[in-house]
């Protein structure tokens, strides 16, 4: 079921001193099946929107519809909504708390008011699918190493079995393989027909594997499309603060160099299919 | 929930009494607050009001936000109204059940009143028009005589100005970890006292993980930039007095005598 954010606009600390815009007339709608990048340089909105999606922040002005409901509705249980849209935010120190990773995996569907069994299960099936064996299990959350923490948060709200996924910068800090690791599982997941939101920095990453991106600009939302779409706008993304990624770069310098290279590759399959048939 | 409390209600703005010295403002706000307890009649109260009056159209804190601080006393000055009212010995105006108001409680209950909201508007002025750490740097200089009696001012206005450094902060942390768990479906608003405070669990242990790394980076970088107590120590913006300084502290001077004269009137 999509989440349709219609002409949403949020203010932080309205009526006082410290009154600020959050995100002004933003409308997007989140599908499952499919990952859906937000870029956006810093300041620029992105984590508000994101907190839009799960109904941890409730518009100002505006709508968010999820199921065809209105979630900002008296009566709508926002609190079984999250488990059906979870939302991983960037720190995972942020909400790793129990003695052992299972234990705190388990927290979400035990909020949820499942079974002590059917939570294990669960929580035993996200570490899986974040790649999270069995030794884990009885290890504290706090002596991870940051890649596994991470890894260990997002299993938290995966355990929830949510259909839509949002993550906030699931990659950063990490090494190249980690983050290539937590990429490649996302998809998976995505594959599996549950949707990703990731919100990135990493325009290489947005490239290679999102479906779809939206830039984000001081609180409104500036362009949205594939990636192909949204990096052929430089001069649009320059503007935003953003660039475009390392082989968006290179295709356009081998164009400009003379091979008639496809320059709007944005995955690396693409651009070697389209140098390679070039000789 | 947490992002509602301004600690130190600072309110930004760039006017007359934000720019004075934090000095300066806490000597002024004390000699305000004695001559608020030197005055005894309507004259008095009258000076004391026109000066607080003076000071917040200079310092362009709107009106509603001194009110807002008196919230906080309320309860606290009913009571006491209360009590004076009731409990005054003297003529009588006014009986019912075992209850009497007299003359001379009605005036006490009303000057203590008008001397209770004048002294908190003027301590809540302060914290308005003065940020936590120029008001801990004024103290630190302010009260730099105490050294002479080994008592350590340096070391605890460091404690308080990293304290109060770190309570936004950790404020900010906190409304995060409480929506991280809210993601996870964890309820803080329902239940029962036992329940809700189980449910803080999720929000305590990674706030105080976070503290103690926090406190310990913080340690490490102050000791790499070569911290070592206060002694010899410069400062990047060394308070300086400036003509307005002294203007005001005349002013104060000036109302503290006129107090004192005030009394005569009664």
């Amino acid at each position: 079921m999509p989440i349709i954010l219609s002409h949403v606009s949020y203010v932080y600390e309205p009526g006082t001193a410290m009154e600020a815009p959050g995100i002004t007339d933003v409308s997007l709608t989140v599908r499952e099946g499919e990952m859906l990048a937000i870029i956006g340089h810093t300041g620029s909105g992105k984590s508000t929107l994101i907190q839009h999606l799960n109904g941890l922040l409730l518009p100002t002005e505006g709508k968010v519809f999820w199921n065809g409901r209105d979630i900002t509705e008296k009566g709508f249980d926002r609190r079984a909504f999250r488990g059906r849209v979870g939302l991983v935010f960037q720190y995972p120190e942020y909400q790793l708390f129990e003695t052992d990773v299972l234990t705190d995996v388990c927290f979400g569907p035990k909020n949820q008011g499942l079974s002590k069994e059917e939570c294990t299960e669960r929580a035993r099936e996200a570490m899986r699918s974040v790649g999270l064996s069995e030794a884990y299990e009885k290890r504290s959350p706090f002596e991870l190493s940051g890649g596994e923490k991470r890894r260990a948060a997002i299993a938290g709200v995966l355990a929830m079995q949510p259909d839509i996924m949002i993550l906030d910068e699931p990659t950063a800090g990490l090494d190249p393989g980690g983050r290539e690791e937590i990429m490649a599982r996302l998809c998976a997941l995505r594959d599996g027909g549950m949707g990703i939101v990731i919100v990135s920095h990493n325009m290489d990453d947005v490239g290679r594997y999102a479906d779809r991106a939206a830039v984000m600009e001081h609180g409104k939302l500036v362009l949205e499309g594939t990636p192909r779409e949204v990096f052929r706008c430089e001069e649009l993304l320059r503007g935003a603060g953003l660039e475009v990624p390392e082989l968006t770069r290179l295709m356009r310098k081998l164009s400009a160099g003379g091979l008639p290279v496809d320059t709007d590759a944005v995955r690396p399959e693409e651009a070697a299919a389209s140098i390679l048939h070039c000789f | 929930m947490f992002t509602k409390i301004t600690l130190g209600q600072y309110y930004p703005a760039d006017s007359f009494v934000h720019r004075l010295d934090p000095r300066t403002k806490l000597a002024v706000t004390l000699l305000y607050i004695v001559s608020l307890f030197v005055a005894n009649g309507i004259v008095g109260y009258a000076l004391g009001a026109a000066w607080m009056a003076a000071a917040v159209i200079l310092s362009t804190v709107p009106l509603g936000y001194m009110f807002r601080g008196l919230r906080g006393i309320l309860f606290l000055l009913l009571i006491s109204v209360a009590f004076n009212m009731f409990l005054t010995p003297g003529e009588v105006i006014l009986s019912f059940w075992v209850l009497q108001i007299t003359r001379e409680g009605l005036l006490q209950a009303l000057r203590m009143a008008i001397r209770l909201t004048l002294l908190v508007m003027g301590s809540s002025l302060l914290t308005f028009t003065t940020t936590p750490t120029a008001l801990t740097d004024g103290m630190e200089q302010g009260l730099g005589f105490l050294k002479v009696f080994r008592f350590p001012v340096h070391e605890i206005a460091m404690m308080m100005s990293i304290a109060l450094r770190f309570i936004p902060i950790l404020m900010e942390e906190a409304d995060k970890i409480r929506k991280a768990q809210m993601a996870r479906g964890a309820d803080f608003e329902s239940g029962g006292l036992i329940s809700r405070a189980k449910a803080l669990i999720p929000l305590l242990v990674p706030l105080f993980v976070s503290a103690f790394r926090r406190a310990s980076d913080l340690a490490l970088a102050m000791e790499a930039r070569c911290y070592h107590g206060g002694d010899g120590r410069t400062r990047m913006k060394p308070l300086k007095y400036q003509r307005a300084d002294y203007l005001v502290y005349a002013a104060a001077f000036l109302l503290l005598i006129a107090m004192i004269f005030s009394r005569r009137f009664v």
